[in-house]
């Protein structure tokens, strides 16, 4: 099993820490990853996304042309990356921010209500959260366990009370789907 | 398997330096390796080390040409616009025979160019780059594991031939993450033999003096032909490459660092639709895998050359080939990464045109 | 017989190539002769420019080192942090230090790097053959200002010891000379004293020295200390400009 993952969104959105997040729990899980972040001149506020690869095998390019999974956290990510996801392949669009809807017939489409549920918990900051949990229980890459125990490793200075509600972030995503 | 730690690219290539003796870095802040001296001013202190931002790239070489001349394992690293700059004090280490390590996080070029991953420093790494007759030994990583290794192999070649040694990465391997493991222990620079050509103060022996210059009629052209001696030795003796799928290929692709990993990929899709693709990747760029690519001339329907320049090192390809088998070249310049499928593709119409 | 007068054991047994009447020879025995009286010879590396003072790594009885034009202080940075045991000195001419070398030199002394310039200013490329310098005053003629310096089209000459007597890092600048026997005894006196702080780890010090250039300002060496006396020496002032050693008692 290979899954090449796009994420994307607006800088500030969590797009690089969520990639990691799906790194870490892949790797804990003893799985082959790689994780190559886009990097651009501008510090803040520009555009976002980075790649992930999980795969059970030794990861040949970390370059993910045409990914399997597609999350995408707003209106520009979903127009720039939609045609690029595979036949067949999974997308999560984040429903509160992105008002047009995905064209795509040939693949599986989930909205998430990841920025309103995000809010729901108390920092829409963690709307990277909800869709990683809708993630998990979608695609069974990484259990949700892992995912916990990663966010925990990526976000080391990060207190108990952060770490609990990304916990919580995570649940919610993840019932999204097998609620 | 041991523990494993999610690592940066740029991040693995400074601890796996430290580890492997450093204590000596000088660098000047350049994007996409500006992690490798943040890391390193973190955690040189803990290793007892030096770490200088300097004024230039200019000034961070020949702080590494006085480090080394005081016998201690020291490195820079830069991006394409500052290893121009450092290719003065190259030139100069090269003359003096000092060993040093210098990596390359490449990006586009030339001129300010961009900041995307790049290859197209290859001629200046692999021709030795500066004012001269000389050459580096060139090491091209393809992962965050070999971001950390390489830079004990390059002190210990560095050291063994007295040379500068060049790490020639790119911004994807600098900035891309992936699982590390600590494949060898820290290295005691107090361990290390004592260099017998340092300048350490003339107490009990003879005063050594360091220099890239002689003027007397001969002599230097007397001393180059000595240091030809030392890059045929490295020739005969450092080439190093991986092969895959090699055995009964009819196509081979040549790609080195992250072309490498792309066109592995590209590999696995070629055999999973029937044709019998392999891949050569070297490792070391100087010297370079000559004998290999002879040896497959023979056997070889097509070689693809993969890079992330306009090409060049396939005329290191062809200077072996000599025009006994077709070489093709899939070149992206500028910034732009190739993909598996691209190659694919373009090998289906290489194919075709035979 | 007594013996008043001997080659100093800072000094190698090679003939010096420097022409009659330069003032590199003056200089250089200076330096030997401290490296033997301080007791340092054996624990010291000294640098040699590019330029007429290149051969200085066959001329000095210690470990010597020659990098690339103007780098030197970057060399002495490197050599120093990475044995701070060694005394390090950095010899440097005017085209050396004042024009390739310019970014280092000031970088150095704004970091306090713990080592000893002795910067040799003649006003003139020697090596090269008498082409214009940073320090070549207004006017002056050279090879690449046959109508002499004008300064609206060749620039201005830079004074170095004003120049980093601007910065916080020094903690000695001083500018002598060698043009008379008072004034070379100064000079040791000067380089001794930037020696002594770089021993008591106290940090940078760089010794400005007017030095003749007998064959490139086309004059008799007795004209070329004269000129020193009479013209340079007006233009580059004579004087300590700072020594915070002082400053702390």
């Amino acid at each position: 099993m290979t899954n090449e993952i796009i994420i994307a969104g607006f800088g500030g959105q969590g797009i690089i820490s969520a990639g990691m997040i799906i790194a870490q729990a892949g790797m804990s899980e003893g799985r082959y990853v790689t994780f190559f972040p886009s990097y651009g001149a501008e510090m803040r506020g520009g555009t976002a996304n980075c790649s992930v690869v999980v795969s059970d095998e030794e990861v040949a390019s970390p370059v993910v042309d045409r990914p399997d999974t597609l999350m995408v956290m707003n209106e520009p990510s979903l127009i720039r990356f939609e045609p690029r996801v595979k036949e067949n392949g999974i997308l999560f669009f984040n429903q509160t921010l992105i008002k047009s809807r995905p064209k795509r017939k040939d693949i599986k489409i989930y909205p998430v209500e990841a920025n309103l549920i995000a809010e729901e918990l108390g920092s829409g900051r963690i709307a990277n959260m909800v869709m990683l949990g809708a993630f998990a229980a979608v695609t069974k890459t990484v259990d949700l366990d892992s995912l916990k125990a990663a966010q925990r490793v990526i976000f080391k200075k990060a207190d108990e009370k952060m770490h609990r509600l990304n916990d919580q972030a995570l649940e919610r995503g993840y019932k999204l789907i097998n609620g | 398997m041991s523990e494993r730690y999610l690592f940066r690219g740029n991040h693995a290539i400074a601890e796996g330096a430290m580890r492997a003796g450093c204590r000596f870095f000088a660098g000047y802040p350049i994007t996409p390796q500006n992690e490798i001296p943040e890391y390193f001013s973190a955690r040189m202190p803990d290793y007892g080390g030096v770490f200088l931002q300097t004024e230039s790239e200019i000034a961070a070489i020949n702080m590494l040409f006085g480090a080394s001349a005081a016998g201690v394992r020291a490195m820079t690293t830069s991006s394409s616009p500052g290893i121009s700059l450092m290719q003065e004090g190259i030139s100069y280490s090269c003359g003096a025979d000092l060993p040093m390590v210098i990596a390359n996080v490449v990006r586009g070029g030339p001129g300010l160019g961009n900041i995307a991953p790049a290859q197209s420093d290859y001629f200046q790494a692999t021709r030795g780059g500066g004012h001269g007759d000389y050459r580096t030994p060139v090491l091209a990583p393809n992962s965050v594991q070999e971001m950390f290794e390489f830079p004990k192999l390059a002190f210990e070649l560095a050291e063994r031939y007295r040379t500068p040694v060049i790490i020639l990465a790119d911004g994807l391997l600098g900035q891309m993450i992936e699982p590390l493991e600590y494949t060898f222990d820290p290295v005691d620079p107090k361990t290390l033999p004592k260099k017998d050509y340092i300048l350490d103060g003339c107490k009990g022996r003879e005063r050594r003096v360091i220099r890239s210059y002689d003027l007397r009629p001969g002599y230097l052209e007397k001393l180059n032909f000595e240091r030809i001696k030392k890059y045929q030795k490295i020739e005969a003796e450092e080439v190093r490459y991986e092969t895959d799928h090699l055995d009964d290929a009819e196509f081979v692709i040549i790609a080195y660092g992250t072309c490498s990993r792309v066109a592995k990929a590209a590999v696995r899709l070629a055999r999973n639709n029937g044709v019998k693709m392999g891949l050569l990747r070297p490792i070391t760029l100087w010297p370079f895998p000559k004998k290999m690519i002879e040896e497959l001339t023979g056997k070889t329907r097509l070689f693809i050359v993969v890079e992330m320049s306009m090409g060049q090192m396939i005329e290191d390809v062809e200077l072996v080939v000599k025009g006994k088998a077709p070489v093709r070249l899939i070149p992206h310049p500028g910034g732009g990464i190739p993909t598996a499928r691209e190659i694919w593709e373009r090998f289906q119409q290489f194919r075709e045109e035979l | 017989m007594r013996k008043v007068y001997h080659r100093p054991e800072g000094l190698t047994d090679t003939l010096m190539r420097y022409c009659p009447g330069c003032g590199h020879g003056i200089i250089h025995r200076i330096i030997a002769e401290l490296l033997v009286e301080l007791n340092i010879r054996e624990r010291t590396v000294g640098i040699a420019p590019v330029g007429c003072s290149v051969f200085a790594d066959e001329y000095f009885n210690c470990d010597m080192i020659q990098p690339a034009h103007g780098r030197g202080p970057a060399v002495a940075t490197g050599l120093k942090r990475a044995n701070p045991d060694l005394i390090v000195f950095s010899y440097q001419g005017d085209g050396d230090l004042a024009a390739i070398g310019t970014a280092e030199i000031v970088h150095a002394a704004a970091r306090n790097e713990n080592f000893t310039v002795i910067f040799v200013n003649n006003a003139i490329y020697g090596m090269t053959g008498g082409q214009l310098a940073p320090t070549t005053l207004p006017n002056m003629v050279s090879t690449t200002t046959p109508r002499g310096r004008n300064t609206k089209l060749a620039g201005n000459p830079i004074r170095v010891c004003e120049l980093l007597n601007s910065l916080d890092g020094p903690v000695y600048i001083n500018r002598t000379s060698v043009h008379t026997p008072q004034w070379v005894l100064k000079t040791k006196k000067a380089i001794k004293r930037g020696f002594e702080i770089q021993m008591a780890k106290k940090g940078f010090a760089l010794i400005e020295v007017l030095s003749m250039c007998p064959t490139n300002w086309r004059m008799s060496p007795i004209e070329s200390s004269r000129w020193i006396e009479e013209v340079m020496s007006k233009y580059y002032e004579l004087k300590l400009f700072r020594d915070l050693t002082k400053e702390e008692k």
